[in-house]
């Protein structure tokens, strides 16, 4: 399988500190670094969450994330950046994913991280699935407000 | 032979997650209209379903798309990581 130095699926846990520190290790050119952190939250659809799992699929998934990354950098001028998304079993105020990039200006650096963002949730093959406090399981639907979100980016 | 990968809830309303089929089919669409055949459930994720997710190979593909012999043809429903 190829591998993609920059995309990272894992079960286990981020550190936001480490993972920005990599980002800027070797770019004296940097001058902005914005991060996003998706976190699992307590509440969906207006019941309670006790346990998120993320499937995704092993091969498609790094592909995936590596084509909207490159296509970050071809649209903003970017020094580097980094996705890591965790799969498995999460639970409420854990993190999930983490999306980091680098620029010599902060306009570049804000805009990239928000569209790989927006495209990692509408075209990266993730699922997830909710457990509720009974024990009930269900598959989460897709949102119409996040296809919309993908949209504002089309050029 | 194709390599046949279901997910999520399409892996458990069919009740597998991957098989191997002879490569006896041009398009997507063929194969989708043999799978259907099985079935009801088969008929609902794979024929009915208008959000039916289609990847041949790890990229995104659509009905149309021409698989031969050694593809790999995933379906499932539509994503929600981040």
């Amino acid at each position: 399988m190829t591998s993609y130095p920059h995309i990272k699926i894992q079960s286990e846990d981020f550190d936001l500190t480490t993972e920005v520190a990599k980002l800027r290790q070797g770019h004296k050119d940097i001058g902005a670094v914005v991060s996003f952190v998706g976190t699992v939250r307590d509440i969906n659809e207006g019941d309670e969450v006790s346990v998120l799992e993320l499937e995704h699929y092993p091969g498609m998934t790094e592909k995936a994330l590596e084509k909207i990354r490159l296509e970050a950098h071809e649209r903003w001028a970017l020094e580097s950046s980094v996705i890591i998304h965790r799969i498995g079993k999460m639970y409420p105020c854990d993190q999930i994913v983490l999306v980091a990039v680098s620029s010599r200006h902060r306009e570049n650096a804000f805009y990239a991280a928000h569209f790989i963002m927006d495209y990692l949730k509408t075209n990266a093959p993730f699922w997830k699935k909710e457990t509720l406090p009974d024990g009930n399981e269900r598959w989460v639907d897709a949102r119409i407000s996040d296809k919309e979100a993908e949209q504002r980016w089309a050029s | 032979m194709l390599n046949i990968l279901y997910f999520a809830s399409f892996r458990e309303m069919l009740g597998t997650a991957n098989e191997e089929l002879p490569a006896t089919y041009q398009t997507v669409n063929c194969l989708i209209n043999e799978l259907a055949a099985r079935g009801d459930s088969w008929r609902q994720a794979l024929l009915d379903n208008q959000n039916l997710q289609i990847a041949v190979n790890h990229d995104v593909a659509s009905r149309d798309t021409m698989i031969k012999a050694g593809d790999e043809i995933a379906f499932f429903p539509p994503v929600t990581g981040g």
